[in-house]
């Protein structure tokens, strides 16, 4: 579904992605590991059509994303800092995300997490005055909110609470049950082992390995994600 | 784009700078017709404050409007949204309403007091100058990625336009004042879009006779109608040129 293929980008000196190549493909749930500044989030973004590559190029379903823009309405994206209009109420940045997208019919949309993370609760509330958690609420309900076939999280349960964190979790597995492709990053390394089909590992802006997680776990003898990885951690 | 527009609109209404800036405009507007019972004197005043103060708020807002609405950049450029029109409607929103707040705070009061010619030539004039300014704004905004910097650009380059490109222009006058500068004088006044207003406006006046000889020289080529439609082609141009270079910029910035 979505092909990276030689993707490399450099800021300045650094080189954030380094010849990255790598194939997604429908129903996988993907975790993205690696250590901070390891470009996890560029090769998000570069997906996104955020980030241009400096060389390389990414497909999806077929077609190379650098002069396509529609795609974007098969992606749900929750960022690691959901960024909102200071000034605008959940209410607003809901009912406008809707009327970009041109989804305001009832079975086009999936509310089901403005419900069970609280947001109706707090729709009325200014962005400015929210918490780093009830943002990254607002940016979950909005990831799930148009049926997209592609997930891509960033960082998702990261200052959520225990019980939000459930639920969202909860919610990627039925989502990954109807076969939508699911990108996920995170550094709690035990939040992803029911959730993930798949990992890639990252280091230094370079694909280190790209494994199903059985075979990741037979390499390396550990049942556990976090063992798994931290033995390969501690390997390189 | 027109729900992108709307969206810009009213988020640019809600922050009521706009708003104090048409009433300073139109406070300032009646308080120079009043002063005086002869309206052409009001609006040879009014011409210095349009051609200062209507520039220097356009940059500066403009600036450190798309500033502050990165994270709703951000926001937008990660939907299904065509990255040149994401720009577009951000450079409509800031021209329209800031277009409006000078219609309404230099232009009614000009309708109401001296509407001939030379009121319509500078109600045009301060509308342009806004647009014009906009898109310069956009284009520092787009190139510099820190904030202060973007905003000390932005200062920079209103100060060149309103004062530093006179002295410039005088220097070059009196270093070369054996040589018939004529011409050149007048390529030179289309390199500032405020130096353009103001002769364009001044022309109008019938005035010009007080500049001396080269006011006999910009009347000779902008009094036509012809020089008059150039003059207006280079000052959109103005408008244009920014505004298709920040465009190229924005639609390949990493965000």
């Amino acid at each position: 579904m979505i092909i990276a293929s030689n993707v490399s980008k450099q800021f300045g000196k650094l080189k954030a992605l380094d010849n990255v190549s790598a194939t997604c493909l429908k129903g996988e749930c993907i975790a993205l590991i690696g250590p901070n500044g390891s470009g996890k989030t560029t090769l998000i973004k570069s997906i996104l059509g955020m980030v241009v590559p400096n060389s390389g190029f990414i497909t999806f379903n077929g077609k190379n994303i650098l002069h396509d823009w529609l795609y974007r309405e098969q992606v749900g994206y929750m960022p690691q800092i959901g960024k909102y209009p200071d000034n605008m109420t959940i209410r607003q940045v809901i009912s406008m995300m809707k009327d970009i997208r041109r989804k305001t019919r009832a079975e086009d949309l999936d509310e089901e997490l403005i419900s069970s993370l609280g947001i109706d609760k707090v729709l009325d509330k200014r962005m400015r005055t929210l918490s780093g958690g009830t943002r990254q609420k607002v940016s979950a309900t909005l990831a799930f909110l148009f049926k997209p076939d592609v997930l891509i999280l960033d960082e998702p349960t990261a200052g959520l609470d225990p019980v939000a964190s459930e639920i969202l979790k909860e919610k990627i597995i039925r989502e990954k049950g109807k076969g939508k492709l699911v990108l996920i990053t995170s550094h709690i390394l035990s939040d992803l082992d029911d959730l993930i089909t798949e990992v890639i590992y990252m280091q230094e802006g370079r694909l280190v390995f790209h494994k199903t997680l059985s075979e990741l776990r037979s390499d390396t003898g550990h049942s556990k994600l976090s063992k798994a990885i931290a033995s390969v951690m501690l390997k390189a | 784009m027109k729900k992108m527009i709307k969206y810009v609109i009213t988020d640019i209404l809600r922050n009521k700078i706009v708003i104090a800036y048409t009433l300073f405009l139109l406070a300032i507007s009646l308080s120079v017709f009043n002063l005086d019972d002869n309206p052409a004197k009001g609006l040879l005043s009014l011409l210095n404050l349009v051609l200062i103060i209507v520039p220097l708020v356009s940059i500066v807002f403009s600036t450190i409007y798309i500033y502050n609405s990165s994270e709703f950049i951000e926001l937008l450029v990660s939907q299904p949204l065509k990255r040149k029109k994401i720009w577009t409607s951000l450079f409509f929103g800031l021209s329209g309403s800031l277009t409006l707040a000078v219609l309404t705070g230099v232009g009614i009061p000009i309708v109401l007091y001296s509407s001939n010619i030379t009121g319509l030539v500078m109600i045009g004039m301060a509308a342009l100058l806004t647009i014009i300014f906009v898109s310069i704004a956009m284009l520092a905004a787009v190139i510099t990625r820190d904030k202060a910097k973007g905003i000390g650009v932005s200062i920079l380059l209103w100060l060149y336009f309103s004062l530093l490109f006179d002295g410039l222009a005088l220097f070059i006058l009196f270093q070369f004042q054996d040589y018939p500068m004529e011409k050149a004088m007048i390529v030179m006044s289309g390199l500032n879009p405020i130096d353009l207003g103001r002769i364009l406006i001044l022309l109008k006046m019938d005035i010009s006779a007080l500049m001396g000889y080269s006011g006999a020289i910009f009347k000779d080529s902008f009094g036509s109608n012809l020089g008059f439609a150039l003059a207006l082609l280079i000052m959109v141009l103005w408008a244009v040129i920014p505004n298709w270079l920040s465009l190229r910029k924005f639609s390949r910035k990493d965000l």
